[in-house]
């Protein structure tokens, strides 16, 4: 019993990242239509960019969040005007290869810049700290992990729902063509979410650099991961995905307790059964 | 297009003069045919002719892929499982004293059974719903394998060593030109089965579904029987190239067997040939096992590589430039050289580019 709680709580608090990880992709997916095949490597990227920052620089992957959140929208941006942007319009198969692409480029560079070895920052702040709640022991780097998730996911939460810059991305992602009669040019509507899932995937990595290592394929597990929050919220649902990060996340943690192989099986299996059972999700539309 | 959107699509009245273009001629094939079985003869030593076999066992499978992701426009990137079934139905059922060539047509309906089971729940998701759902299908596979008993677990296999003979499928590993001639007659094999599928009702049905499937569909097009009917010969394609992989290395475990790698690069080769051009497979197969082989020797022993970073930037290129691949480019190319010879071929309706029989190492 101890153990199982011990695995919801930890469950719930990995869950809050993968919730923040698959935010940027539906975010992409329900404005474009595009599904981002690179996204859990922007979040690799941004684990390295906050490795580099501790190695070179000395700061702790806490300080070293603005720079990786910045660098990986950079990096977002630059993935949408040197390539995505480029192929809208196309065939749906062009625009699957193209992030399929970029995916295969952005792990290629990785591995030919820092080499397959993992890296890890040996003792983070967040380290130091530990709670104990009754039987349940919770480590300093798993709850600094979760709060920073659920506040950046939050934040790309207000932006989309509350921002009237956030409406005019929705605007554009409902309809392209009323968009721009309205005076918003959706490319610049599209470029912006780039900008966002850059944002959250690089303060991802960088929280996660506080008890993960960072290597050239750190992200694949992630974005397989995000794939099923993303189905499973419903397709294009921002407040689906962070409820469905949660969820999969306490999944993961009781499949982890019982059959710890197979927490990826499940959560793919997972994604099986909702897109054939219920394609839309817990709360996506249509 | 000044405005394009998500929505907008190729337009199927174009599709006529598309189909036509891309199925390929006799004499293409031959001419193509004829430069592959003069390539051992011409490059004598045992490291090309190793480049040649893997080219083109990865050749067959990535136009396995093809005929699904290609011409029937469903982007499959768990092909890796039909390898495996392949693989793995020739690894187990020689290891218990099997004739290999046996095996190997076993693995087939095996794999093409297993393509439509997966398909016939997968097929209702469209583009990249079932792009991810193959990912899912495969990998779990993949996990399966690797910790249940029964197939070798994260070990892996390895096939008895035997007799050196054409009915072991063995041979002499200084010599390596029958593994090569097998690998050319089981390419056309496949080449063949796929082309006669292509220039069928068939064919023409799959590619009216990749280019509007609910237009298909109003004309009449049973669409899920036909996407069924792609897959499944598309799996025993694709096991053909895992079985006879498994007989040249004579080992298999899950990643080289099973993995998301494998599924990857046959989605590179297809989309760096030619993605929905018959010879774009073979051509993009040969490229990727040349420069994998080039690079990994330059780059020996550094832990890095290159391979996946020239990969990586080459899809893109390609995607975001010439969406027909190296192929498209060729025929670009070589249409002013033609021009300026006075042949006056046009690319558009030219159903026989000369540039597609550039198939060369």
């Amino acid at each position: 019993m101890t153990d199982l709680l011990q695995s919801v709580v930890n469950g719930l608090l990995i869950g809050a990242v993968f919730a923040l990880v698959a935010v940027g992709l539906t975010l992409i997916y329900g404005v474009m239509d595009v599904i981002n095949f690179a996204h859990g490597e922007m979040v690799m990227l941004g684990m390295y960019t906050s490795f580099f920052a501790w190695s070179l620089l000395g700061l702790d992957p806490l300080l070293s969040i603005p720079l990786a959140g910045v660098s990986i929208a950079l990096t977002g941006a630059l993935m949408y005007f040197g390539a995505v942007g480029r192929v809208l319009g196309r065939s749906p198969l062009a625009q699957v290869i193209v992030t399929f692409g970029l995916q295969v480029f952005l792990r290629g560079l990785a591995q030919f810049l820092w080499t397959p070895n993992t890296r890890t920052v040996p003792r983070p702040w967040a380290a130091g700290l530990r709670w104990e709640i009754g039987p349940v022991v919770i480590g300093g780097p798993q709850v600094i992990m979760a709060v920073g998730a659920l506040l950046a996911t939050g934040a790309v939460a207000y932006f989309m729902n509350r921002t009237r810059l956030g409406g005019a991305v929705r605007a554009a992602g409902e309809d392209p063509a009323a968009a721009s009669l309205m005076g918003i040019d959706p490319r610049k509507m599209y470029a912006l979410c780039w900008v966002i899932a850059g944002l959250a995937t690089g303060v991802a990595g960088a929280l996660l650099m506080n008890s993960y290592s960072a290597s050239p394929t750190a992200g694949v597990s992630f974005v397989l991961m995000a794939f099923v929050v993303v189905a499973f919220g419903g397709f294009g649902s921002i407040t689906g995905a962070a409820l469905a990060g949660l969820l999969v996340g306490v999944a993961q943690g009781v499949v982890g307790l019982y059959a710890p192989s197979y927490t990826l099986a499940a959560a793919l299996a997972l994604y099986l059964v909702v897109v054939l059972v219920r394609p839309q999700g817990l709360l996506g539309t249509r | 297009m000044s405005t394009p959107t998500v929505l907008d699509r190729p337009s199927p009245a174009r599709l006529p003069v598309a189909a036509a273009r891309r199925l390929p001629s006799w004499s293409t094939a031959v001419v193509i045919l004829a430069a592959l079985a003069a390539y051992p003869l011409v490059f004598a030593d045992s490291a090309a002719h190793n480049i040649g076999i893997l080219a083109l066992t990865f050749g067959i499978a990535a136009t396995g892929w093809n005929l699904l992701g290609g011409y029937a426009g469903q982007v499959s990137f768990g092909h890796a499982l039909y390898f495996g079934t392949g693989a793995y139905t020739t690894a187990l059922l020689v290891r218990q004293g099997w004739s290999p060539w046996l095996a190997i047509a076993l693995s087939l309906p095996l794999a093409a059974l297993l393509a439509a089971a997966v398909g016939w729940p997968c097929f209702r998701l469209r583009h990249h719903y079932y792009s991810i759902a193959t990912i899912a299908v495969a990998e779990i596979v993949f996990i399966l394998v690797t910790n249940l008993p029964g197939l070798g677990q994260a070990n892996g296999w390895e096939l008895p060593v035997v007799e050196q003979s054409l009915a072991n499928l063995q041979f002499s590993l200084l010599d390596k030109r029958p593994y090569y001639y097998v690998a050319l007659g089981f390419f056309c094999l496949a080449a063949l089965a796929v082309w006669l599928f292509l220039r069928g009702r068939a064919g023409n049905y799959v590619r009216a579904i990749r280019d509007d499937q609910e237009a298909a569909a109003a004309v009449g097009i049973d669409v899920h029987r036909y996407k069924l009917a792609a897959a499944a010969l598309s799996g025993a394609v694709t096991a053909l190239a895992g079985g006879y992989y498994v007989m040249y290395v004579l080992f298999v475990d899950p990643p080289s067997g099973l993995g998301l790698d494998l599924s990857v690069s046959f989605t590179l080769m297809a989309v760096l040939g030619g993605v929905g051009r018959f010879w774009g497979p073979l051509l993009g197969a040969w490229v990727l096992v040349f420069v994998q082989d080039v690079t990994r020797q330059e780059f020996s022993g550094s832990g890095r590589s290159i391979d996946l970073l020239l990969y990586g930037a080459l899809i893109v290129l390609v995607s975001i430039t010439e969406p027909g691949g190296l192929l498209a480019i060729g025929q670009r190319l070589w249409a002013p050289v033609a021009r300026r010879l006075g042949r006056g071929r046009n690319p558009e309706t030219d159903p026989e580019p000369a540039g597609s029989a550039e198939v060369k190492p």
